[in-house]
């Protein structure tokens, strides 16, 4: 009787270790090539200085929190002047500064949030200009 | 203890193997849900609330009536509930458990319910609502499990535990209270906008819960080796006839102010409900069976002769619980959303999703309340036949 | 991805060396004024210490529904087509319905036909405020009562608190009932409640509200009820207005005019 209870504690154990540890085995061993991003668009190719808001290393670690910041400024305190670290000043908006350069979504944004697994909702409100023009 | 919700007979077997099937088909069609939005129910632009809100609403009160139990044992040294106040308190554990849910299915954006508290605002009833509840939720959670633990043991249940207890009276009275507030402060609701709405929604809970909680324990007596004890039947019985005629009494002071002022916007709800609003009838034989159920069972309560056989208290009980139900459960919420405040008359009857989700949310709260009841009965046969 | 750490370097050193560098060279500055979306010469806002508007429904003519389509285009209203699931910003109701109390079974043919233009009241006292749970709808200092969609968890409270009949819940995808999508502004999701927002995104630019601007018969009027000079004052000063379910101490900002 207390054999077979242990026995039956360490299958529960067994496959909980297994559930809780299935992200970390589940991809091993299969590499998904790294996103290449796509930054030829009109805007940034006519831009004689091809530079983001911030620097791309800021933006490529922080954007989400940036464009949180933003949307929390413009929406709620009606705050919707940037003013980048170099003194630039830009419009908060996604769809008013971010997509007018990154116009082609499919080839930037979605490229790395699929490789990374991201599925960010700002998508199902705020317009792609190039979807709509389709 | 836990161990004890696993083992039974074929016949509990069954009725958890059903509850499963009920559950899992509610769990079916809320993906549905998720994936259509709440356009899937047959909630609209006028009546924005529906079937979800509703049981809450009704949940909330047979949560609250729990107190009906430890009140009179913890406060009045009434003994014939000493073996029973822990199955007050799983019924409530198991009803919010159900409010939660009702609450969660019926969000539009489920995944951001977490708002609630990452931007806490108190002048919000929900927000105030949700700390009731979750509070009750807990109390009761601890309080029924450190009894019932004792229980086991054969020890007085430890010290620490009684202020809890106290604390869960008034804290009972808290969630019915401030579930009422949610409807009576808006001002544009006439059908809600009365101050009786919080004794109203007590009363009645005071009737539907410990009705419930009768038929159980006839239930348990004949087929789950427990039996409360004919005292508190008795006791429990004449608790549901009083808080029912409280009850009626409050609907008929609510109509009379209603009727006799006259104010059109007050009249046109109430008309809607019982007599039906230029052409349009749904809550009519609803509210018609729900107050002839109620005077019925009102009746039967009354007459002691009748209220101490106890099929004739089970019908009666039954009856209190499905009136009930009905006014709160249907009534409540949608007449106050008819006529809209441009005055049309949008109808609202529940969808089959709708339907599915409701019994499945109802399917999985039986399902919490039928393994803590095991539990209770196991460690009650096992102490009762050592 | 070591090829991907050594691009990523590159750009980082780059964008390193114009942060250092674009000070000091004064043309890389005005260059940079080409990127979209920074403000070269950022339209003067419309401010205002308490927004409000008055609609004489006199002037409007029989049927007219400009203001319904120029506000459900600019804002992506979807057209859904059945009452249940439907969503409006602003739209036409007859006069009974919007002013009960003021309705009576002798009143002329006129007044019984007379279709009168409602949306959100925009009020000074929101119950809809009052009773979010989440801060999605707050009212801002200029009066505005706003939704922040992001925040909204859909409990549709807000709903049963608008005496006015004012929101609307997005019972299901809006976007494929969008017959033109707007691409300055966002729809909304499933599962959010939304409402007439006083065109806050316009007054940012400089612009007046879309129906404003589409009322052909200039019936309705937008305005600082704050300022005594404003047009907007003057007209609720000397002409005798209504305002919906006043008595509910909700303080409307929505002044009608009959």
């Amino acid at each position: 009787m207390k054999k077979g209870k242990w026995g039956l504690i360490i299958f529960g154990l067994v496959i909980f270790i297994v559930g809780v540890t299935f992200p970390v085995w589940y991809g091993a061993g299969t590499s998904a090539p790294a996103p290449v991003l796509d930054m030829d668009t009109p805007v940034i190719k006519s831009m004689p200085n091809k530079k983001c808001v911030e620097d791309t290393a800021f933006i490529r670690a922080h954007h989400m929190k940036l464009l949180d910041a933003w949307r929390d400024e413009a929406v709620r305190d009606g705050h919707r002047e940037y003013t980048a670290k170099d003194g630039r000043r830009f419009e908060k908006s996604l769809t008013g500064t971010c997509l007018q350069c990154h116009s082609n979504k499919s080839a930037f944004c979605d490229r790395c949030h699929n490789y990374v697994g991201a599925k960010p909702s700002c998508f199902s409100c705020h317009i792609v200009p190039e979807e709509v023009k389709k | 203890m836990l161990e004890k919700a696993l083992k039974g007979g074929r016949i509990y077997g069954i009725w958890i193997a059903f509850l499963l099937v009920i559950a899992a088909t509610g769990i079916f069609f809320y993906l549905r849900q998720l994936d259509y939005g709440l356009g899937i129910t047959g909630m609209s632009r006028d009546v924005s609330w529906g079937l979800y809100i509703a049981q809450f609403t009704f949940l909330v009160g047979v949560a609250a009536s729990a107190v009906m139990l430890v009140l009179p044992y913890y406060l009045h040294d009434y003994k014939a509930f000493g073996r029973m106040t822990v199955l007050g308190e799983f019924l409530a554990v198991s009803a919010v458990i159900m409010c939660i849910l009702f609450v969660f299915v019926d969000l539009g954006q489920p995944s951001r319910v977490m708002n609630v508290l990452l931007h806490p605002t108190p002048n919000s009833i929900l927000f105030w609502d949700m700390v009731v509840l979750s509070g009750y939720l807990l109390i009761n959670l601890m309080i029924g499990w450190v009894v019932l633990s004792c229980t086991k043991k054969e020890i007085p249940p430890p010290a620490w535990v009684k202020p809890l207890i106290y604390l869960s009276i008034p804290w009972a009275i808290s969630i019915h209270t401030v579930t009422a507030f949610i409807y009576a402060g808006l001002p544009g609701r006439s059908f809600w906008l009365t101050a009786i709405m919080a004794p109203r929604f007590l009363s009645s809970a005071f009737a539907s819960g410990p009705a419930l909680l009768i038929l159980i324990c006839l239930v348990l007596k004949r087929f789950g080796r427990f039996d409360a004890g004919e005292k508190a039947i008795s006791a429990l019985s004449k608790i549901v006839a009083y808080a029912l005629a409280v009850s009626i009494f409050f609907v008929g002071v609510e109509l009379f102010t209603v009727f006799y002022s006259g104010l059109p916007e007050h009249e046109a709800h109430f008309q809607y409900l019982f007599a039906g609003l230029h052409g349009h009838f749904n809550l009519v034989p609803w509210m018609w069976a729900s107050t002839l159920l109620a005077f019925a069972a009102l009746a039967m309560l009354i007459i002691p002769q009748i209220r101490r056989r106890e099929e004739a208290l089970a019908a009666a009980c039954a009856a209190v619980f499905v009136s009930l139900w009905i006014e709160k459960g249907l009534g409540l919420v949608i007449t106050g959303f008819i006529p809209s405040p441009l005055e049309t008359i949008t109808e609202y009857s529940p969808t089959g999703p709708e339907m599915a989700i409701t019994l499945g949310v109802w399917a999985a709260g039986f399902l919490i309340l039928t393994g803590l009841y095991r539990i209770f009965t196991g460690v009650h046969f096992e102490r009762d036949n050592p | 991805m070591s090829t991907n750490r050594r691009d990523f370097l590159k750009i980082a050193g780059a964008s390193a060396l114009t942060l250092i560098m674009c000070p000091i060279l004064p043309v890389c500055a005005r260059e940079n004024l080409q990127v979209p979306g920074m403000e070269s010469a950022p339209a003067k806002p419309l401010t205002a210490k308490r927004w409000a508007m008055a609609i004489d429904t006199s002037k409007c003519p029989p049927g007219c529904t400009d203001c319904v389509a120029a506000c459900h285009a600019v804002h992506n209203v979807p057209n859904i087509g059945n009452s249940k699931d439907d969503v409006k910003w602003i739209w036409t109701e007859p006069f009974a319905s919007v002013f009960p109390a003021e309705n009576h079974s002798y009143s002329g043919q006129a007044q019984q036909k007379m279709r009168v233009p409602v949306l959100c009241n925009q009020c000074a006292n929101p119950p809809c405020v009052r009773v979010c749970p989440t801060q999605a709808t707050f009212k801002r200092a200029d009066g505005i009562v706003m939704m922040d969609y992001h925040r909204c968890i859909g409990c549709r409270l807000c709903m049963a608190a608008c005496p006015y009949g004012a929101r609307s819940m997005n019972y299901r995808d809006p976007r494929p009932f969008i017959a033109k999508i707007n691409p300055d502004f966002p729809t909304r999701t499933k599962g959010v409640v939304e409402k007439c927002n006083f065109c806050q995104e316009r007054l940012a630019k400089g612009l007046l509200p879309a129906c404003v601007l589409a009322c052909k018969s200039k019936a309705l009027v937008f305005g600082d009820v704050e300022d005594p000079h404003s047009e907007i004052r003057k007209l609720i000063e000397n002409r005798f207005t209504l305002r919906r379910r006043a008595s509910l101490g909700t303080v409307p900002q929505i002044y009608y005019i009959l």
